[in-house]
């Protein structure tokens, strides 16, 4: 399972760079043609890749045969828009849909077939060979190419011909989406042309829908049964919803549908969809609890390290979190034009600002609180309040924007039930990797050695000459350095606000006690635990039920194990 | 007393492996008969020990603290422990004041009292006091209220709210004062005291719970020759009356005190004598000197 | 000293206790003389908005000195102390709704207007019994009583003790605000209880209701004092107090601890209540907002502030700090956060006895020599 996400994953990964590549183009395109209307169009334009032989021969087609489309004679007419639906170029679904649409003109005076767009009673005209803008001319210098009702049909079968039958899959993918509500037994033919051709998988499976689709209304009672069975394999909500119309009763209960054998089936394909959709929908409240449960184990991960090492509770931990959400935001606004390097380069950036706010809170106040808890939690309290107040006065008391590189944007389709977004899953994994990287910086480096033997024996690390109050500082360092990476993470699944740590502080001190302090283990379990727990809690309690059910959930294991999930055993616990 | 919990004695007794063992087939009938004199929440000391610790183990995260160790403390008899560090002195007290509960084993106040099933104060109440080896007193409160807070009284929550000191009671903290030594600072902060005035005025607190059994924990720490002199004639004063358990590092002390002692090592007796003896014991040499 | 006729036996050792009471008399009745007296042209007018701002300070230094007893005295940073407060807050906001009757805005004679507005058809259960005034009392003193007691029980008996009894606190605090928060709690969601008319049949708007609620604050103030002082006088607080110092060692004098906590915890969370009781009729809201954790965190400094473990520094701190918040929120509000920042820094760092640990330093000092003279004369003999 896991492998194929991370397949999955790194196959995306490639594929949006791909798309961020084309993206560029489209813009660049877009410039060049100064109009919506090219630009709607343009997409079919860049993705033809013959060579470029074959576009000169192409083009000399069209050059031939689109003079041909000013006849009068409607039967020459359909003949030549037969002709020009058979050359393989994307230019001349632009033309087709362009007729259909009435925008197909040509000039009087050289007779020259243009595209038009009304613009302010004016007529933009565009070449029929490259969407390339011409000029701006009066209507009367032009006139419509006609149409009747009998040609814009052939116009319609050819094009959705054309485009189902089309070399790039995004235009594929669309017009099989049109026309799947549409019921047009015509396009059958086409239909199963495409089903032989097709090699992508989720085209495929949108192919056996819309035949399914279009069969289920055939008049032979075996071939809508076998339809019937097919819709059940669909995840579409237009399956279901095509098997909820068979099976609707009028008003004494009786069903409208006639034949019985076709109830039967469309009731086991109904059944077999809504499991389907239970399990996904079950798959994905823990994609969810797993995310929330990454956010929480980010942001706990940090006041496990600072709470669990020194025994020093830090309210401000929160605003810490927040200090490295807003270094995203200051990040972003310092290299606008790189959104997708920026947040690589806040990761760092977030810790060092975080990890340099913890260490001076650590020198100026708690250093003179040790052995005082309540007094630390009370200054570090006053030290978030500050905080809180200083991002208020010096950027701003309202949210800011925070922008989502493109490959973190979208989401990673399954199936057409299931799909993940990205930045949940980016996030999932870096949660654990910052859970790994501090496991490693804990039980490999001498820091961390270090850090171990303070926690366990302040007074013999101090009489081994470990300089214990270095090791605080950077201790509460690396866990505040932590918690403004985890403020990265958190600026692109929440508003990042003034108020964004207070929301996670409760959250987080829950997560590090429940999990039992001093481990770090026992806060990846916790964290994950309570993530899911509460996504599970949501559908039926309702979000702030679940909240609260958790919280008093938790207030109440705390009674019976008062040392967490993953107790830290030995003489010391009990204390003095 | 209902049949049930009758059984459940007799089950107990006869399962002790006890010195007295044969008696206390006789007193399990007693029990049946129902005319033994003795309320299982009373102390019963008729079979001479006072403490009886049994086969108790005590592990934390795979360490060894007590071992099959067992004890008995005779009632009135001043006890040392004594044992190298780690030996399982302090989680034995542990065991005793409810602190720790024992992994397997019995701990027996008198004849009647299961202290493994009993909470802390409960044990503290029946009659077993403890001074820590760290003087804990309460810092904030006067030598006076540290006294006041330890007598044996009812220690209930509405009747501490109401009551008022009675006269005994306050000759009866004034007498402790003047053992322990302390006339001078009736109403000074205990935080102010020194570390061997700390040590006593703990002493005094446990005399005040007049308790059957005094549990201490290396009394003389940070002593000087002269406090330490005084504590050795305190706590011999008080053996007879009570039994003292004293576990202690300083021999001087030791020697100076008891006239029984016990060495434990790695949880569990492995020496038991009059000092002389003790000192004369192959394997405690070897424990103390290195083999 | 004269004073001491007036007060009961175990308050003679309190000089400061003995001092705000005469003051908070004082100062009640100038207040009240002032405002009803002196004509309101006068420049020594006091105006009725400025009586309930007072009333509402005075109620807040009770809910301070219910802090104080659990943490002051018996250590328990209570980080939610708020919430019983709330709690008897809207209690007595329940009785004021149901007093509204058919004057709401729906002019449902049986249902409070947000209920009307929610689609409510009947009152739920819970606020059965809140017409009448004998029945919301005994409410306002029995919720937080009774939540109290639950939480302690559990809590204290699992031994669950410092900052893991504050985060818990919290928690427990937060979990209410998010449970008020919801419509279907029944008790007015967001916006919780308000628009209230009259109490015991009294107009709220009247001066003289007011002066009158501002006047039951100051006794209340000055009983719960008293109370509290003959609480931590007797041996029950004394035993508290060691709890905080050094349970273990309580403990083995034979006191059941959880006990002792447990009774301190409800009986601070009642005085809570009263507080939140007072309060409400004088503010003329009840919300979720009173459950927020920064409302229990900030009581924490007023106490910290005036000084842990007096009684009258809780109420010192508690009066000047909620001036010093009126002041700034309404002359300098982007300041407010900085200065309560720095307050709750300063405070623990540099104040951890408070205002008035700052000036008992001087006689401890003198204390301190005479205990170590004492302890020098025992060395010699």
């Amino acid at each position: 399972m896991k492998s194929i996400q991370k397949k999955n994953i790194l196959h995306c990964y490639v594929k949006n760079h791909i798309r961020y590549l084309m993206s560029c183009l489209l813009l660049f395109t877009l410039m060049l043609s100064h109009s919506t209307y090219a630009s709607s169009i343009s997409k079919t334009n860049i993705t033809d890749n013959g060579s470029k032989q074959q576009v000169s021969t192409k083009q000399t087609q069209l050059e031939k045969i689109i003079p041909q489309l000013r006849v009068k004679n409607f039967k020459k007419k359909i003949a030549s828009i037969k002709q020009l639906a058979e050359i393989d170029d994307p230019q001349t679904i632009v033309i087709l849909e362009a007729l259909l649409n009435s925008k197909l003109y040509y000039q009087k005076s050289d007779k020259k077939v243009v595209i038009i767009n009304k613009k302010n009673n004016q007529y933009e005209t565009f070449s029929t060979l490259n969407n390339n803008a011409i000029a701006i001319v009066q209507k009367k210098t032009l006139k419509k190419i006609t149409t009747n009702n009998k040609l814009r049909k052939t116009i319609r079968a050819l094009l959705a011909k054309k485009k189902i039958l089309n070399s790039n899959l995004d235009v594929r993918q669309n017009a099989l989406k049109e026309i799947l509500t549409a019921n047009d037994a015509s396009l059958l033919p086409v239909l199963e042309q495409a089903q032989r051709q097709e090699t992508d998988k989720s085209q495929q499976d949108l192919l056996k829908l819309a035949i399914a689709l279009i069969e289920v209304h055939s008049n032979n009672s075996e071939t809508r049964q076998s339809a019937v069975k097919r819709l059940g394999n669909s995840l579409y909500p237009v399956a279901k919803g095509k098997l909820t119309k068979i099976l609707e009763t009028d008003e004494h209960g009786q069903y409208i549908e006639q034949d019985k054998a076709v109830i039967a089936l469309a009731e086991k394909a109904m059944q077999r969809i809504s499991s389907k959709l239970s399990l996904f929908g079950n798959l994905e409240t823990l994609f969810f609890g797993l995310s929330l449960g990454s956010v929480l184990l980010l942001a706990a991960i940090g006041l496990s390290i600072t709470f669990g090492v020194m025994g020093v509770i830090n309210m401000a931990h929160g605003e810490l979190i927040m200090l490295g959400a807003y270094t995203t935001y200051l990040v972003q606004q310092l290299m606008p034009n790189d959104i997708g390097l920026s947040l690589i380069v806040a990761i760092p950036a977030a810790f060092i600002v975080s990890g340099l706010f913890g260490v001076a809170i650590e020198r100026g106040v708690i250093r003179h609180l040790y052995g005082r808890p309540l007094e630390t939690l009370l200054a570090t309290f006053g030290i978030s309040l500050l905080l809180q107040q200083m991002v208020r006065t010096l950027i701003s008391a309202q949210n800011v924007p925070v922008i989502t590189p493109s490959w973190l944007s979208g989401s990673l389709v399954l199936n057409p039930a299931f799909a993940l977004t990205y930045n949940r899953i980016y996030i999932f994994f870096f949660a654990l990797f910052v859970f790994a990287m501090l496991m490693l910086i804990l039980k490999k480096t001498s820091l961390g050695l270090q850090v171990r033997a303070v926690a366990q024996n302040r007074g013999m690390a101090t009489a081994m000459g470990i300089k214990t109050q270095w090791v605080d500082s950077l201790t509460f360092g690396l866990g505040s350095g932590v918690a403004g990476v985890a403020g990265v993470a958190l600026s692109q699944l929440t508003n990042v606000g003034p108020n964004l740590g207070q929301a996670y502080i409760i959250d987080s001190f829950m997560v590090v006690v429940f999990g039992g302090v001093e481990n770090l283990w026992g806060t990846l379990v916790a964290a994950m635990t309570l993530g899911i727990t509460n996504k599970f809690l949501e559908p039926w309690a309702g979000a702030v039920m679940a909240k609260i059910i958790v919280l008093i959930s938790l207030i109440i294991f705390i009674q019976k194990r008062p040392n967490g999930l993953f107790p830290q055993k030995g003489r010391a616990s009990g204390g003095h | 007393m209902s049949a049930l919990s009758q059984v459940r004695y007799k089950v107990r007794d006869a399962l002790r492996r006890d010195r007295t063992f044969n008696h206390t087939i006789i007193e399990s009938d007693a029990y049946l008969q129902g005319t033994h004199s003795v309320h299982p929440n009373e102390l019963d000391v008729s079979h001479g020990p006072v403490l009886y610790l049994e086969d108790i183990s005590v592990s934390f995260d795979g360490f060894q603290a007590l071992n099959n160790l067992s004890l008995y403390i005779d009632d009135g008899e001043l006890r040392c422990i004594i044992g190298p560090n780690g030996a399982g002195k302090t989680t034995m007290m542990d065991v005793i004041t409810g602190k720790t509960h024992p992994d397997s084993g019995q701990v027996f106040f008198g004849q009647t009292m299961d202290l493994s099933q009993m909470a802390e104060h409960d044990i503290a109440t029946a009659g077993i006091g403890r001074k820590f080896q760290k003087p804990t007193i309460f810092p904030e409160h006067s030598v006076w209220e540290n006294l006041e807070l330890a007598m044996k009284t009812d220690k209930g929550v509405w009747h501490s709210l109401f009551t008022v000191l009675s006269a005994e009671q306050k000759d009866r903290i004034e007498e402790v004062i003047e053992i322990i030594g302390l006339q001078a600072l009736y109403f000074s902060k205990a935080d102010l005291l020194s570390h061997g005035q700390k040590q006593w005025l703990e002493i005094g607190m446990l005399l005040m719970q007049d308790p059957r059994v005094l549990l201490v924990d290396e009394p003389v720490a940070g002593m000087t020759h002269q406090e330490m002199d005084r504590t050795a004639e305190l706590l011999t004063s008080l053996a007879g009356k009570h039994s003292v358990v004293v576990v202690e590092h300083d021999m001087d002390f030791v020697r100076s005190i008891a006239n029984q002692v016990t060495v434990l090592h790695e949880g569990s007796v492995l020496a038991e004598g009059t000092m002389e003896e003790v000192q004369n014991n192959q394997k405690v040499i070897e424990v103390y000197l290195g083999e | 000293m004269l004073l001491n006729y007036l007060f009961p036996h175990f308050m003679h050792e309190d000089t400061g206790g003995k001092w705000l009471i005469s003051l908070l008399i004082a100062i009640t009745l100038l207040v009240v003389m002032f405002n009803f007296f002196i004509p309101e042209s006068s420049a020594l007018h006091i105006p009725t908005y400025m009586v309930t701002l007072l009333g509402k300070y005075l109620c807040l230094a009770l809910l301070a000195i219910a802090l104080d007893l659990v943490w002051g005295y018996c250590g328990i940073l209570s980080l939610g102390h708020g919430a019983f407060f709330a709690l008897g807050g809207y209690a007595m906001g329940m009785y004021l709704m149901r007093q509204i009757g058919d004057r709401g805005v729906y002019g449902n004679a049986e249902l409070p207007d947000f209920m009307v507005f929610l689609n409510w058809h009947e009152l739920p259960w819970y606020w059965q019994g809140f017409e009448y005034f004998s029945f919301t009392a005994l409410m306002i003193i029995l919720v937080p009583g009774l939540l109290a007691y639950v939480f302690g029980w559990m809590t204290f008996r699992s031994r669950v003790t410092g900052v893991y009894l504050s985060i818990m606190t919290q928690a427990l605090t937060y979990a209410l605000l998010l449970a008020f928060f919801r419509n279907e709690m029944g008790l007015g969601g967001n916006n919780g209880l308000t628009d209230f008319k009259d109490i015991l049949g009294f107009s709220l708007q009247a001066d003289g209701t007011r002066i009158i609620l501002f006047t039951l604050s100051a006794l209340a103030l000055i009983s719960g004092y008293i109370a509290s002082r003959f609480i931590v006088q007797s041996k029950l607080g004394k035993t508290v107090v060691a709890i905080r110092d050094a349970e273990l060692r309580t403990r083995f004098i034979g006191y059941k601890v959880e006990d002792y906590k447990l009774w301190i915890f409800v009986f601070s969370a009642m005085l809570a209540g009263i507080a939140g009781a007072l309060y409400v009729p004088q503010v003329g809201i009840i919300n979720p907002g009173e459950f927020s954790p920064l409302n229990s965190i900030e009581l924490a400094i007023w106490v910290a502030i005036g000084g842990r473990g007096t009684l009258f520094g809780a109420v010192i701190g508690a009066l000047l700090v909620n001036y010093a918040k009126t002041y700034f929120t309404g002359a300098l509000p982007e300041f407010w956060l900085f200065a309560l920042g720095t307050l709750f820094i300063v405070s623990t760092l540099y104040l951890p006895q408070g205002i008035v640990g700052l000036f008992s330093q001087f006689t401890n000092k003198q204390q301190k020599q005479s205990a170590k003279h004492g302890a020098l004369q025992e060395e010699t003999t």
